[in-house]
């Protein structure tokens, strides 16, 4: 990452413990991430991944330190810092009952867009994810993988400059894993930050240019996937990722 | 106002996806109505047309059991059935199932010869202290045995009260009859004519009934007029088995945590809710009105009539179905699963209404549910459509039900408003 180059977050000694659950605390984080990066967090079950997007994205607040998201302070300027972001979580986040269409018009006006941008945007993703013959029908009725790209759609309508994705591609087929990165591709060539966490260590390796290892709280490994790999003398993210946490099993309660 | 316009336009389409909901907010409380309004309605008509079955065991010969059973049926309360000779107890039960009576009534063996001798013995003591000389013939004057009653044990107190003093009404005139025949007899040792003996007895004075009313109208209550508000009010409280139930889908689901990164504060969804929902109690309302007004003469049920002023009827219904909302909205922030707030939000209403006067009228309570009566905001609906409906009232007579109602609706906001801080959702 060159010097001055514009960050898009920003974590400074950041610390934080879950109240009655020690075994997922942070502690003098600090994680830099530049503007337009595709940024992959990794780590074991109950490493903290899906903590530290939540401490990102101010679902849940810091102990102490700063989270910066362009400049913006998480916590303190919230509404502000919620525009610049949007969130793809891992579990469905819409409303079962509603169409594609009816999910998009309620999520796109909550994220501040107008009537026609709405209009607009729907239109653009639903034909870009393969979703416009089912546009009007319940989403409840839908396959996981089609239910993914509605999860994604709604992340992405009001074009955020950042976007968290946790575990976008968990049990979808092949055509839909595909079709979900060359759109996240195709995002972060027109500027937009990925920050990315996955079990998929190869879709990784397609997808991330930067990553980070992740465990216990702590950052293991930060760098390009190229370096890192050449620096632990390694062929693949799979085995340095079991080279430096280990093979014992892990339990996310 | 686009973000609350497309919230509540959400909300409305998920409702009208809940058939389950709708079901609930609709039809169980207009089946509700028209059942209890049914059944009460036959408890009003006792008197008029349903009378009770009662089995009379007549074990006497005489004169007095004939007319006492005269007097009971005139009564006009009583659809009775006679059951000669001496019978036992189960026997008696028997019949009552078989002829499916709520009351048996057994006169004992001798009932007439006793009443003679009872009013013989008054009829003397009553001229021997007027001064005059009595017959000199003693009567023993032992006592009547007493009547006994059986009853079915659904027979609720309150009726087997009423029928006890109708009986007694009816023993009563039995006796004063004799007594009046044994004192006449003496004096003038003539029978006491028929005429004079009618203008006696059956000469009473005349009740009239006059219901009080604001207005000054004189229409009669009936089932219609005090079941179809109270149960009303029920139905809209009934909703927090939708909106209960769905703030808590809200908060457990995927949805909310997507809700929570976006630069829109949760409120907007909380008040969008409160207007979807309050639309929802509105309709309730003018559905479960609309039938009282149309379709229960058609079940042979009395009509409902809407009170004069529609502008105090329509500010009550409001203000009632908002604090209807602003509960279950309460509730359903508190819960942590739809099953608590299911459960809870069931058994809470119920307790409201009991403790509201919607079961048993509140000025029939008793020392602490009397004044518990003021906290249910149930109460205060109640008394606000009964002063209208009932009593003619106008907006002026209801403010100082709608005061403490409104009071009670910006608690539930406060509590809800408290509840989003304390669990950080706003």
């Amino acid at each position: 990452m060159a010097v001055n180059a514009p960050l898009a977050i920003d974590i400074e000694d950041m610390g934080f413990k879950y109240p009655g659950n020690p075994d997922v605390s942070f502690s003098k984080l600090n994680l830099k991430i530049a503007k337009g990066e595709r940024f992959g967090l990794f780590g074991p079950n109950g490493a903290g991944k899906t903590t530290l997007i939540s401490l990102m994205t101010g679902l849940i607040t810091a102990d102490e330190g700063h989270i910066k998201l362009l400049g913006l302070e998480v916590g303190k300027q919230n509404n502000a810092v919620n525009k610049l972001f949007g969130f793809v979580p891992q579990d469905f986040s819409f409303y079962q009952e509603l169409s594609p269409v009816e999910n998009l018009q309620f999520f796109g006006a909550w994220s501040g867009l107008t009537k026609r941008t709405i209009k607009q945007r729907t239109d653009e993703l639903l034909d870009i994810l393969g979703l416009d013959e089912v546009r009007n029908k319940p989403v409840e009725k839908f396959s996981g993988g089609m239910k993914r790209r509605v999860n994604l759609a709604i992340g992405v309508i009001h074009k955020p400059e950042i976007i968290f994705l946790d575990e976008p591609t968990v049990g979808v087929d092949v055509q839909t894993r595909h079709a979900i990165i060359d759109y996240l591709l195709k995002l972060n060539k027109e500027g937009t930050t990925l920050i990315y966490t996955s079990h998929q260590l190869s879709e990784a390796e397609d997808l991330c240019k930067q990553v980070a290892l992740i465990d216990n709280g702590k950052i293991i490994a930060q760098d390009s996937l190229d370096k890192l790999m050449a620096d632990h003398k390694q062929e693949s993210l799979e085995q340095m990722f079991l080279n430096l946490t280990g093979k014992d099993l892990r339990n996310d309660v | 106002m686009f973000k609350l316009k497309a919230t509540i336009i959400k909300d409305f389409r998920i409702l009208l996806r809940d058939k389950v909901g709708i079901s609930l907010m609709f039809v169980m409380p207009i089946i509700l109505v028209v059942v209890v309004t049914s059944i009460q309605n036959s408890t009003f008509q006792l008197v008029n047309k349903n009378k009770l079955s009662i089995i009379i065991n007549n074990n006497d010969t005489g004169q007095a059991s004939k007319q006492l059973i005269t007097a009971i049926n005139k009564i006009g309360m009583f659809k009775a059935s006679l059951v000669s000779g001496d019978q036992s107890e189960k026997q008696i039960t028997d019949a009552m199932h078989e002829k499916d009576a709520m009351l048996g009534v057994i006169i004992p063996a001798n009932f007439s010869a006793k009443v003679s001798a009872q009013s013989k013995s008054i009829a003397g003591k009553a001229l021997k202290s007027f001064g005059l000389e009595g017959d000199s013939v003693k009567h023993a004057a032992g006592g009547i045995d007493p009547l006994t009653i059986y009853y079915n044990p659904v027979l609720q107190e309150s009726i087997r009260l009423s029928v006890q003093g109708a009986i007694r009404s009816a023993m009563q005139l039995v006796e004063s009859r004799e007594t009046l025949r044994s004192l006449y007899f003496s004096i003038n040792e003539k029978p006491l004519p028929e005429k004079l003996e009618n203008e006696m007895l059956n000469n009473q004075t005349a009740i009239n009934e006059i219901p009080v009313s604001k207005d000054g109208t004189r229409s009669t209550p009936n089932a219609t007029q005090h079941n179809v508000p109270a149960w009303t009010i029920f139905a809209m409280f009934f909703i927090i088995m939708s909106l209960g139930g769905s703030v808590v889908r809200e908060k457990v689901s995927g949805s909310f945590i997507r809700l929570k990164t976006l630069p829109t504060n949760y409120l907007v969804g909380l008040l969008s809710k409160q207007v979807v929902y309050l639309l929802v109690t509105m309709l309730q309302a003018a559905v479960i009105f609309s039938m009282g007004i149309w379709l229960f003469p058609v079940f042979g049920l009395p009509a409902l009539n809407l009170p004069s002023d529609l502008m105090a009827l329509t500010i009550v219904t409001i203000v009632c179905g908002w604090c209807a909302v602003s509960y279950a909205i309460c509730v359903g922030v508190f819960a942590n699963t739809q099953e608590q707030a299911n459960g809870f939000g069931a058994v809470s209403i119920v307790i409201l209404a009991c403790v509201g006067g919607l079961m048993v009228p509140s000025f029939a309570m008793q020392g602490f549910f009397k004044s518990a009566a003021d906290i249910s905001p149930m109460h205060w609906c109640l008394q606000a459509y009964y002063t209208l409906f009932l009593e003619g009232g106008k907006l002026k007579d209801v403010v100082n039900n709608i005061i403490p109602l409104f009071i009670i609706t910006l608690i539930f906001q406060f509590v809800t408003f408290i509840g989003l801080k304390r669990k950080k959702l706003i």
